[in-house]
């Protein structure tokens, strides 16, 4: 009997061993795999290929730069816009609202977070473009139109579009991460503040700055999500790849490349550069999420330690 | 000096009044994004569905047709992926919560909360190379396999977290009374932490129903009901997209319809975890 509980219980560690290890291999060959498939490219356009400027697959000449660009871009839009309003949101849900009213608010917000990312595209293709070309662009056009970002024609499909989108989809995550980090700050610190005489809102700003490295890492962490969105950005954003200052250009970022082109790359140098590309966005993304974890659990610990002492 | 403290008074008060504000502004302007975005859905969704629109194939543009054979992708891909990454993804949870408690435990945690984060696309293309391109054609089969690699992260991370939430007490009772380790998990802990471990499936399955970019080449798309694994097969996203980006009217509509369908069931299976969860918690 005793016997059996031994080996069973080896038998029983070696499943659950084998399975947590395939997370580890499934990482490890999906570099590997993606490394191999971009040796080509990389043997023929070496590091010129992160800064060409000219993307022209019929001439075999692959720069890297305008999907970077666009890339970097929209997500410096969408962080814009939906860190004061993630902010916002949960300072409302932690120190301001009701237990009974938070609870429905937060979960409304999470759906966002469920909605999927074609449907994001679907409704900025026929609601937001059109409200951006007859209404917003208009508006900014008029006030902030000496901005050379503001300047230009505007169609509705460009690298605006795509940054409000971004923000739209990464505000629950956001969100939620800076709720949780602002729970784990100790009860007493607010209660110190209004002790003395801190309005709600000191009390709050004292709160945000002991969490900064986790909102820190909340943010890192909707960078990650907004560096790699694909198909929202690419239904909205007009693919093509061009440097341009204009917010209301189209433009392309390495991920909607990627959708757009894969499946039509039979040549194998072009099919090599896509995955090199693609290769860049694995490797950024990685390392993103991997600091933004970083920056989060600093606070756990931090906050834990401050518990206990 | 009472003049003065009482204006430094009124602008603290003034300050905290308007950035409290502000803060209730942000949550209902988000919320109302959220209405306006399923609202528009339900309108538009609504007035293109019928019975012939869920049961029929693809036709030629102006003669009709319907989303049936993407419905049925969809449905053996979601089930596919839950057949091969819920055995692996629970597993490996049940690894990170019983013996994960060192080195090789933090890695693995480490690596699948950044794999969770890394593009869908980029799995999309990892399969491509690993399987579309040997078998020569895509598949359903490589689309689940993609959906399925998504899936065994997600999966890990909740279950950890729900057998994490069994009492340390059921465990010693069953250790003292002689059962093994295995046992224990298997008779005791799994069973307690099972419908904590559902839920956290159906999310998984929730989120990979919804997920385009990884199918986009992998599965690529078919006008035919399908249900042969080593065929391209049709799903409800890639078909969505294809109708959105398409020039006529119609293929819009068609895809308001499907999104409609899309957004009910993913809201559905989340409303429902929340409600049973709730009662827990």
């Amino acid at each position: 009997m005793a016997n059996t509980g031994t080996k069973g219980d080896k038998v029983f560690h070696a499943v659950v061993f084998a399975a947590a290890l395939s997370i580890i291999l499934i990482v490890a060959a999906v570099i590997a795999v993606m490394f191999q498939s971009a040796i080509p490219s990389m043997e023929r356009f070496g590091i010129g290929f992160l800064f060409g400027r000219e993307w022209k697959p019929a001439q075999e000449e692959f720069g890297a730069l305008p999907f970077i660009f666009g890339t970097v871009t929209s997500s410096v839009i969408a962080l814009i816009l939906s860190i004061p309003v993630s902010l916002g949101i949960a300072i409302f849900l932690v120190e301001q609202a009701p237990k009974k009213l938070a609870r429905p608010i937060a979960f409304m917000v999470e759906l966002l977070a469920a909605i999927p990312s074609v449907v994001y595209g679907l409704w900025g293709i026929f609601v937001l473009a059109p409200l951006i070309r007859e209404y917003i662009g208009p508006f900014l056009q008029t006030y902030v139109g000496f901005l050379p970002i503001f300047q230009g024609r505007i169609t509705g499909i460009g690298m605006l579009t795509a940054g409000i989108i971004l923000a739209l989809m990464i505000t629950p995550i956001i969100t939620s991460v800076v709720r949780d980090v602002l729970e784990a700050v100790p009860h007493t610190q607010r209660e110190a503040a209004l002790a003395l005489g801190a309005t709600k809102w000191e009390t709050t700003m004292i709160v945000l700055g002991n969490a900064s490295s986790g909102i820190a890492g909340a943010v890192v962490l909707g960078l990650g999500r907004a560096v790699g969105e694909t198909m929202a950005v690419t239904m909205v954003i007009g693919n093509s790849p061009q440097i341009v200052a204009s917010l209301f250009e189209p433009a392309n970022t390495i991920a909607s490349l990627l959708a757009a082109n894969f499946a039509e790359a039979t040549d194998e140098m072009y099919l090599s550069a896509l995955i090199e590309i693609g290769l860049v966005l694995f490797l950024v993304t990685f390392i993103i999420n991997a600091f933004a974890k970083l920056l989060i659990l600093s606070v756990a610990s931090k906050t834990n330690a401050a518990k206990q002492g | 000096m009472s003049e003065t403290a009482t204006t430094f008074e009124r602008k603290r008060r003034g300050i905290n009044l308007l950035m409290t504000s502000l803060t209730a502004v942000c949550a209902v302007f988000t919320i109302a994004v959220l209405v306006a975005i399923l609202g528009y859905i339900g309108v538009r969704g609504i007035s293109s569905l019928s019975i012939e629109f869920l049961t029929d194939t693809p036709k030629p543009v102006g003669e009709g047709g319907g989303i049936g054979n993407s419905i049925l992708g969809s449905a053996i891909m979601t089930l596919l992926a839950a057949f091969i990454g819920l055995p692996v993804g629970i597993a490996a949870g049940v690894y990170l919560a019983e013996f994960g408690k060192n080195w090789f435990g933090n890695t693995v945690r480490f690596v699948a909360d950044t794999l969770i984060g890394v593009p869908s696309i980029i799995i999309g293309i990892f399969v491509y190379t690993l399987v579309v391109l040997p078998m020569g054609r895509q598949s359903g089969f490589a689309g689940g396999l993609a959906l399925a690699i998504i899936m065994i992260p997600i999966v890990a991370r909740t279950t950890e977290e729900m057998i994490g939430l069994v009492p340390h007490s059921m465990r010693e009772g069953a250790l003292a009374l002689g059962a093994p380790q295995w046992r224990v998990t298997w008779n005791i802990v799994l069973p307690a932490a099972a419908s904590g471990i559902a839920t956290g499936a159906m999310l998984a399955i929730a989120r990979v129903t919804g997920e385009t970019a990884p199918l986009l080449f992998t599965a690529l798309n078919s006008r035919f009901y399908n249900y042969y694994l080593d065929q391209p097969m049709s799903s409800l996203t890639v078909q969505i997209f294809n109708y959105a980006t398409g020039p006529f009217e119609v293929e819009h509509a068609m895809a308001w319809a499907a999104t409609l369908l899309l957004v009910t069931l993913i809201l559905v299976i989340n409303i429902l975890v929340r409600f049973f969860t709730r009662k827990r918690f």
